[in-house]
């Protein structure tokens, strides 16, 4: 739980108490202007604006279930208490319509809004610092023609001292490294677009680097892996677990489609990363993947030989082999009643899993997913507990959640065989409780996947009305 | 279920055993078929129909052949007519009741079967009341006064002063003779007459008054009220697989691991066509797909492509049809035009489907869920190389079917199955994945409207085109039977032709009710059929409907006027302007009033087929900019289907037709390659869940006592996809012109 | 041999233990209320409750329903005593074609058994996994609404008697 360990951090700083602190922390408000009118800003740079702000997720945060886009309101739940999203629509008395683009850019920069106050770090300033003034005026641009909504976020629900910003000061002087991206020379330009959006506005590291215990990224384990609303952000750098190594094309292919014919289908907190990426240009999540592809470096001769031996196993099940609709369909292995996992499997995921049919309608072939390798079963919990909600109206894979019928004993069965079965990777420490802990809850489970019935956002960049 | 009902037709007959009438059968050489909604093209018409008689009379006009009467006094219908939903059952029986003067719970229905009802052809086109019901009507009126004439004799009174009530014929002195004592041999075998004494519709009880159908509770308490749920002992389980592309043709197969498995009992081969009986259902499953998994097919690519539909619909050779050509000059003034597109669609019935054949002493019976008992029996015939007379179809409900879905082409593999298995019941049932892929979709289509308005908007000159297949290839031939394309000796699809009829196929309600001076109307008839294509409910009138619907709403806004004013001014049918007025004040429409923000309202109508039911729809729908969703918020349907049979029915279809036409106009298409169709589940082809649903959806049926019945099961899907566009249009400020209407062209057009 | 509780009736099924429920309860069991939709759990034709939960038959092999009540259409009411959700969608004439109807009468059930006040939007996230194809859905979000009032005074008269 990041969040969870930002605010232990801002009580360890409270308690150091660092002299000359206050003036570092203090930061002068910026005079507010009249709201800007949509017409004085170029066309051209509203478009821009948007793509950047697709690449920055802006819309899946500040916008609530239901709510009015950029409106804010969403909630982050802790044990501690709940932060809420604040609305971003040019509204002058409950947005930022007041905010002159020095202000936004100082918030993108410093983590600071107009008033002078510090932003808590959920809003991701320590990645958004790297943000060109110039793509930041297009931001500015972007917001400043959104409508104006009328909505006051509600007020944090922090307990003291947590709930002074002044707080979060020390934190940023412990982990906080302002500047715009520095281009590494020796690199080429589109290495360099790509790392300067993954680790800008894109912010991959925040879900995809572990933190600390004060709820800072690692700085020595960049990309190593980390977690986000209940989900494993999985390892994107050389310890990536792909068991089909990853490369610019497919990855290019993955975040602008959501899916990959190899890999699978994005779900949980990164379905609405690549439906945001579908809308970029295409160079956009090219670059990014040329970057994050680069990080992940060359696959090991082991990791080569496996990827091989494992596409080339029967070849009628191949992924991407187009298999006939009748047989889209395929005979499940047989069931050994001493093996209660493998029975399940067979009887219940086989059926699509085995099929043939291609990604992203038909299942992927769990001996080529990274959720079979990594270091908890959360995702695949995830999975098989509410499955794939059909998006309304719109093509998508659908997949039915068994909550209703896999107790606790037997998802561990099933999460035990599939582990041995499909990964060279040892068991999983007590997949038993940690299914018990997503069913009863204890995990913050992203909103995408919560229990039968919701419907699946076709277009899940904003969280969609359940109307 | 446990024996299979005894097929003998004497047994019957026999009923209750008082009573022996004899069954008017028409001779085996007048079987060919017809329907008096007739959307054929494929079939002869009928020889020496009788044009006077009213309904389906016309085609079986002996009065035994609609009712029977028994010596307890229980009545039963027969209706060519198949129950597919559309609660006909119920319908057919309130009319008989009415007319017969028997209790409703006194009679009970026989449904279409080759062996025992009057052939009506095809249950389609919203002619099972029109016509079964007019036929049942004018039989039970006649017989009602048959049996009024009998008891006269018997009392020696005049047949004025007798009465017929509650199943009885009564004296003015008190006694009643009930119809069981007075019918005799032979009594109802006699021809109908061209005129019946029919009662006004200010005495009706029966007619006119909401019923409760009478499958219903059967079909939620688990009763056996499908063939998919017919389980006669000794039956099999039979499964086909089917090539993985039309053009495809098997090469080897591989059936030995099918044969191994546990409870199958024979794999069918013939050419293409591959099949599997087993004792268990899922034993015929897992044996399809390792047969599926051992079979090799050459492709070839057959399909157009798919991005470029309408320029390849537009640009396949045509013959032209003149649907109407009314051409007068016109004054020079302002020209307005507009093209359509909309891809190929499916019934995508929810049970797919499913028969049971049984081979008994050389008779193949059929238990199908087809529209006709009797086409299907010609050419399943025609398919096993039998005659006629060795094979019954006796018509089982199925999933709703809104049309030509694949139950003709699965009461085929039944048959073909059972001839593997003499003397045992062969159930078969299509998967998902085959229904998807293999029922004979909807055409995809491009109409074109143009328009010349004067300085006031007016339509002075209409100009008219469609592009289509045909929307019929309905058996007809054994070739127009799925499977028997597969076959050794293969059958080919009859040829299309193009008919120009009144009732209309693709070019169905292409001609506007509206007032036009001027007008010509043209359907470019596509023979070739680059995929399968047939009858979907409405056939070409959802797109026509949905094309001029759409267009009259960018003439409105040229001329600056209202939607429904700017209608009404082109309307002079008076029950036409009767269902617009009503619809748009039950609404609460308002000329030039706006919406609020992202908030739509649309306005529609149509006259079914020109001929059917009046109907005329408003909605208000909301639009999310971001993400282009739509929802529907609330709808009004005004009806105007004639004589009403039965209220709650109707305003079940209406309500129906509308949900179902707005899956279609937001949702659906085919998908496929250059050589398969890829849209083969509901992952793929996505369809409305309850998300999109309106809060409510209302239907007025003005009544019109005494007029004819006016078909109107399919009379909403034109109006209700028109109106939800225009919506959508007023909503958004820009039209979309190519179905369906989904997300992605939203977002674009709203430019979020 | 497997031993599956059906409607509150213990029965020793002989089938292969990765046979879905669905073709037992019609094949074995010749209860016809589940219906085949797509055996892939995109539909919800199939749908029954297993300890009160809403579960598709068609992906749900027997192997684990081992000591689960499993409660079927025909478990919620016979045609001679219908019960309320039976009684409420025959009182709507909720059903056209009627096929997908069972499968939404058993989704419904799982949630009334749970807030028989259910409200619309409630109702509607919770069937959105089942679908329909006549366009039947606003009766039977009428019907839905109409079983959830006659399960609250079917309880209330109980209390009452009780």
């Amino acid at each position: 739980m990041k969040l969870v360990r930002v605010l232990l951090a801002l009580v360890a700083v409270l308690l150091i108490g660092l002299g000359g602190f206050v003036a570092y922390a203090w930061q002068p408000t910026i005079d507010p202007i009249e709201p800007s009118q949509a017409a004085s800003f170029d066309p051209a740079l509203v478009k821009r604006g948007a793509e950047l702000a697709a690449i920055g997720n802006c819309a899946v945060c500040h916008t609530a279930p239901g709510g009015a886009i950029l409106a804010g309101g969403l909630a982050l739940p802790t044990p501690f208490g709940t932060i809420y999203a604040t609305n971003i629509t040019p509204d002058p008395d409950t947005g930022i319509g007041r905010w002159s683009e020095a202000a936004f850019t100082r918030a993108m920069r410093k983590g600071v809004d107009r008033e002078g106050n510090h932003l808590y770090p959920a809003f991701p300033f320590d990645h958004f610092t790297h943000v060109t003034d110039t793509d930041n005026k297009a931001l500015y641009a972007f917001l400043m023609t959104r409508k104006p909504i009328a909505a006051e976020a509600p007020a944090n629900d922090l307990p003291f001292p947590l709930n002074i910003r002044m707080a979060v000061a020390g934190w940023k002087l412990l982990f906080f490294r302002e500047g715009v991206y520095q281009p590494d020379t020796s690199k080429d330009e589109i290495w360099n677009r790509g790392a300067y959006l993954a680790e800008g506005l894109g912010h991959c590291g925040a879900c995809h680097t572990p933190r600390n215990s004060l709820g800072a990224e690692k700085r020595g384990e960049h990309f190593a892996g980390g977690e986000a609303e209940g989900w494993s952000a999985y390892p994107i750098n050389a310890a990536s677990l792909a068991p089909i190594p990853w490369t610019v094309d497919s990855l290019t292919h993955y975040l602008r489609d959501g899916w990959e014919d190899v890999h699978g289908v994005a779900r949980g907190p990164m379905a609405p990363v690549t439906a945001n990426l579908g809308a970029v240009p295409q160079e956009d999540a090219r670059a990014i993947a040329t970057y994050v592809a680069s990080v992940m470096g060359e696959p090991s001769p082991e990791r080569k030989a496996r990827a091989e031996r494992l596409m080339a196993e029967p070849a009628t099940h191949r992924p991407g082999a187009v298999v006939q609709t009748a047989g889209s369909q395929t005979v499940p292995v047989s069931a050994t009643p001493e093996n209660a996992g493998a029975a399940i499997y067979a009887a219940a995921c086989s059926t699509c899993h085995d099929a043939g049919r291609p990604v992203p309608y038909g299942g992927l072939p769990l001996r080529l997913s990274t959720a079979m390798y990594g270091d908890t079963p959360a995702n695949p919990i995830n999975v098989i507990l509410y499955g794939l909600p059909a998006p309304e109206g719109e093509k998508g894979p659908i997949m039915p959640g068994f909550a209703g019928v896999l107790d606790d004993d037997k998802m561990a069965a099933l999460l035990a065989y599939m582990r041995s079965t499909f990964s060279d990777r040892p068991a999983w420490p007590d997949p038993r409780k940690l299914t018990a802990d997503i069913r009863a809850g204890h995990e913050a489970t992203d909103i995408r996947s919560l229990p039968t019935g919701s419907n699946a956002p076709a277009n899940p960049s904003k969280r969609e009305t359940a109307w | 279920m446990g024996a299979l009902p005894d097929i003998s037709r004497r047994s019957v007959l026999l009923g209750s055993g008082a009573l022996v009438l004899s069954f008017s059968l028409r001779p085996a050489g007048a079987q060919t078929i017809t329907s008096p909604g007739d959307e054929t093209q494929n079939f002869q018409a009928i020889a020496e129909p009788a044009p006077e008689l009213p309904g389906s009379l016309k085609t079986n006009p002996n009065l035994d052949s609609w009712i029977r009467i028994d010596a307890t006094g229980k009545g039963t219908i027969f209706t060519g007519k198949a129950e597919l939903g559309q609660g006909i059952k119920t319908a057919v029986l309130q009319v008989a009741a009415e007319e017969l003067e028997m209790p409703f719970e006194q009679l009970s229905l026989v449904g279409p079967d080759t062996s025992e009802s009057p052939n009506e052809g095809y249950t389609a086109g919203s002619h099972s009341v029109q016509d079964s019901g007019t036929a049942i009507r004018n039989a039970a009126a006649q017989v009602r006064d048959i049996l009024i004439a009998q008891a006269a004799q018997r009392l020696s009174l005049p047949a004025e002063q007798l009465k017929a009530e509650a199943g009885a014929v009564v004296a003015p002195d008190g006694r009643r003779l009930g119809y069981g004592e007075l019918v005799a041999a032979d009594l109802l075998h006699v021809e109908a007459q061209p005129t019946s004494r029919l009662k006004p519709s200010a005495a009706f009880r029966e007619m006119g008054k909401p019923r409760q159908r009478i499958d219903i509770p059967g079909k939620v308490t688990g009763g056996a009220a499908y063939v998919q749920d017919m389980r006669p002992d000794g039956m099999l389980h039979g499964r086909v697989v089917r090539p993985p592309s039309p053009g495809a043709r098997l090469r080897k197969l591989d059936t030995a691991p099918a044969e191994a498995l546990p409870g199958v009992v024979k794999v069918v081969r013939n050419g293409s066509f591959v099949g599997v009986l087993a004792e268990k259902e899922w034993q015929a499953i897992k044996a399809m797909r390792l047969l599926a998994a051992g079979a090799e097919w050459e492709e070839r690519p057959t399909l157009p492509k798919a991005a470029e539909l309408p320029a390849v619909l537009m640009a396949m050779p045509h013959e032209d049809g003149i649907v109407a050509d009314d051409r007068k000059p016109v004054a020079g003034g302002k020209t307005h035009e507009a093209t359509f597109t909309r891809p190929y669609q499916i019934h995508g019935s929810i049970g797919p489907s499913c028969a049971l054949a049984h081979l008994d002493n050389g008779t193949t019976t059929v238990w199908t869920h087809t529209q006709g008992v009797y086409p299907d029996q010609k050419a399943i015939a025609e398919m096993l190389g039998v005659p006629v007379t060795q094979v019954r179809c006796i018509h089982a409900e199925g999933s709703g079917c809104y049309g030509h879905n694949g139950a003709d082409d699965a009461a085929a593999d039944a048959a073909l199955l059972a001839q593997a298995a003499p003397g045992r019941p062969v159930r078969l049932q299509w998967m998902r994945e085959q229904e998807h892929a293999w029922e004979p979709f909807s055409p995809g289509m491009v109409t074109k409207a143009r328009a010349t308005v004067d300085d006031k908007g007016t339509v002075v000159d209409w100009n008219y085109e469609l592009w289509s297949n045909s929307h019929n290839s309905r058996p007809g031939s054994a070739g127009n039977l799925l499977p028997a394309q597969w076959l050794e000796n293969a059958f080919q699809p009859d040829a299309p032709k193009l008919q120009i009829t009144k009732e209309g196929n693709g070019d169905r309600n292409s001609n506007p009710l509206y007032a036009f001076p001027s007008r010509h109307v043209v359907w470019h008839f596509l023979p070739e059929m680059p995929l399968r294509v047939s009858a979907l409910r409405g056939l070409g009138a959802y797109m026509n409907v949905f094309s001029i619907e759409n267009f009259m709403d960018d003439l409105a806004v040229a001329a600056k006027a209202d939607p429904v004013e700017y209608r009404l001014r082109h309307l002079q049918d008076p029950r036409a302007r009767d269902v617009v007025t009503k619809a748009a004040e039950r609404f609460g429409w308002k000329a030039g009033q706006a919406a609020p923000e992202n908030h739509g309202y649309g306005f529609a109508f149509a006259r079914y087929k020109n001929l059917a039911a009046y109907c005329a729809v408003a909605m208000e729908v909301m639009v999310e900019p971001e993400t282009g969703r739509v929802r529907m918020l609330r709808a009004n349907a005004a009806v105007d289907a004639g004589e009403i049979v039965n209220p709650n029915g109707i305003a079940n279809q209406v309500q129906g037709g509308i949900i179902q036409a707005a899956s279609w106009t937001l949702y659906e298409g085919v998908s496929f390659d250059d050589t398969r169709v890829t849209s083969v589940d509901w992952s793929t082809y996505p369809i409305l869940r309850f998300d999109t649903l309106p809060d409510r959806v209302d239907v007025d049926i003005i009544p019109r006592p005494d007029q004819p019945f006016l078909g109107a099961g399919e009379c909403s899907q034109g109006p209700g996809g028109a109106a939800l566009a225009n919506a959508i249009t007023q909503a958004i400020g820009r039209r979309i012109y190519d179905l369906p209407l989904s997300r992605d062209k939203i977002r674009a057009a709203t430019g979020a | 041999m497997v031993t599956l509780s059906v409607n509150g009736q213990s029965h020793a099924i002989d089938a292969e233990p990765d046979t879905p429920l669905l073709y037992v309860l019609r094949d074995d069991l010749k209860l016809h209320g589940a219906k085949y939709g797509c055996g892939l759990g995109q539909c919800g034709s199939c749908t029954v409750l297993v300890d009160g939960e809403a579960v598709l038959s068609c992906v749900t092999p027997i192997l684990l329903l081992e000591g689960r009540q499993i409660t079927t259409v025909e478990g919620l009411g016979t045609i001679e005593a219908p019960g309320p959700m039976q009684q409420a969608f025959i009182e709507e004439q909720a059903a056209q074609c009627g096929y997908c109807i069972p499968g939404m009468m058993m989704r419904a059930q799982a949630l009334l058994q749970k807030d028989p006040s259910a409200s619309d939007d409630a109702i509607r996230a919770h069937m959105e996994p089942n679908l329909c194809r006549c366009g039947t859905h606003m009766r039977i979000m009428a019907a839905i609404k109409r079983a959830g009032a006659l399960m609250q005074t079917a309880s209330t008269s109980t209390e009452r008697a009780g």
